[in-house]
């Protein structure tokens, strides 16, 4: 009886694969802060959960009715949480970066970031603990 | 590893506030730079900031299209056009012949207020590069 990973880890991994990936769309932001025309961006968690649940029916499928009909891989379901954000005090030079919301978001997400971490840890910890059998 | 980009796009933005800085010292330390010509009086600088993407990394793999945003650069650093002050100074050394000298169009102020801007978005992209490496050291514990 082998030990399912994506199973036995559940949600967690792809959380703070999520979560890395929203710190790096962030600290662009924060790294833009003074480019003209720069719009501020972020990810939708609630995208991304909907996109991985419903993984198994991908929602851009193409069907494939022929031997020879390729496979297409959409791009979407990657970037279906990347979205632009909407500023509340717009700057004259097209440039939507907030500092504070931006930095606030960025805590944010580095707190959520040890949350999934933490609750990764403790499975790797439970399975070990069921490997020893103690 | 989307948390090794943190590294480059923070510094990044290191870099381009530095380099914002900088031109801030060289306009103020010539702020009274005079000159006897229009032609040879210093004039204030200013960097111009753009965002880069790396749309290389998007053809391999589909899943790094996310963060393609690879932090800002600087595309170039262009000098003010604002008006020169034309000073009568004929005891001046550099006088020209009717007396006149130029001095830069730095305005002062403007340069005060753009340092605390640059120092303060440097600031954030240190704090920003902290954080990822707390975050990265955290997942090398993953498991003990």
């Amino acid at each position: 009886m082998a030990i399912n990973f994506e199973n036995a880890l559940g949600i967690h991994e792809d959380a703070m694969r999520f979560r890395a990936k929203r710190a790096s769309i962030l600290a662009n932001n924060l790294a833009n802060v003074d480019t003209p025309n720069y719009k501020a961006r972020d990810m939708d968690f609630k995208t991304a959960l909907d996109n991985k649940m419903n993984a198994h029916g991908k929602p851009l499928e193409l069907a494939t009715t022929h031997n020879s009909h390729r496979e297409a891989k959409g791009l979407l379901e990657d970037d279906g949480g990347l979205l632009y954000r909407t500023p509340e005090q717009p700057a004259i030079d097209g440039n939507t970066v907030e500092e504070h919301v931006e930095h606030a978001k960025f805590m944010e997400n580095s707190l959520d970031f040890q949350t999934s971490f933490t609750l990764l840890n403790s499975k790797f910890k439970g399975l070990k603990t069921a490997l020893r059998g103690e | 590893m989307a948390l090794g980009n943190v590294f480059n796009i923070a510094g990044s933005g290191m870099s381009a506030q530095s380099v914002r800085i900088n031109t801030t010292a060289s306009n103020l330390a010539n702020a009274q730079t005079a000159s006897s010509s229009i032609d040879e009086t210093y004039r204030a600088r200013k960097p111009v900031f753009a965002a880069t993407y790396n749309k290389a990394m998007d053809l391999g793999a589909p899943q790094v299209n996310a963060d393609s945003e690879a932090g800002v650069r600087v595309m170039g650093i262009v000098e003010s056009d604002a008006p020169l002050q034309p000073r009568y100074e004929p005891h001046h050394p550099m006088a020209n012949e009717e007396g006149y000298v130029y001095y830069p169009n730095v305005n002062v102020v403007e340069e005060m207020t753009d340092m605390i801007s640059a120092s303060r978005s440097f600031q954030v992209n240190v704090e920003v590069m902290n954080n990822a490496k707390q975050m990265v050291q955290r997942v090398l514990t993953l498991g003990q």
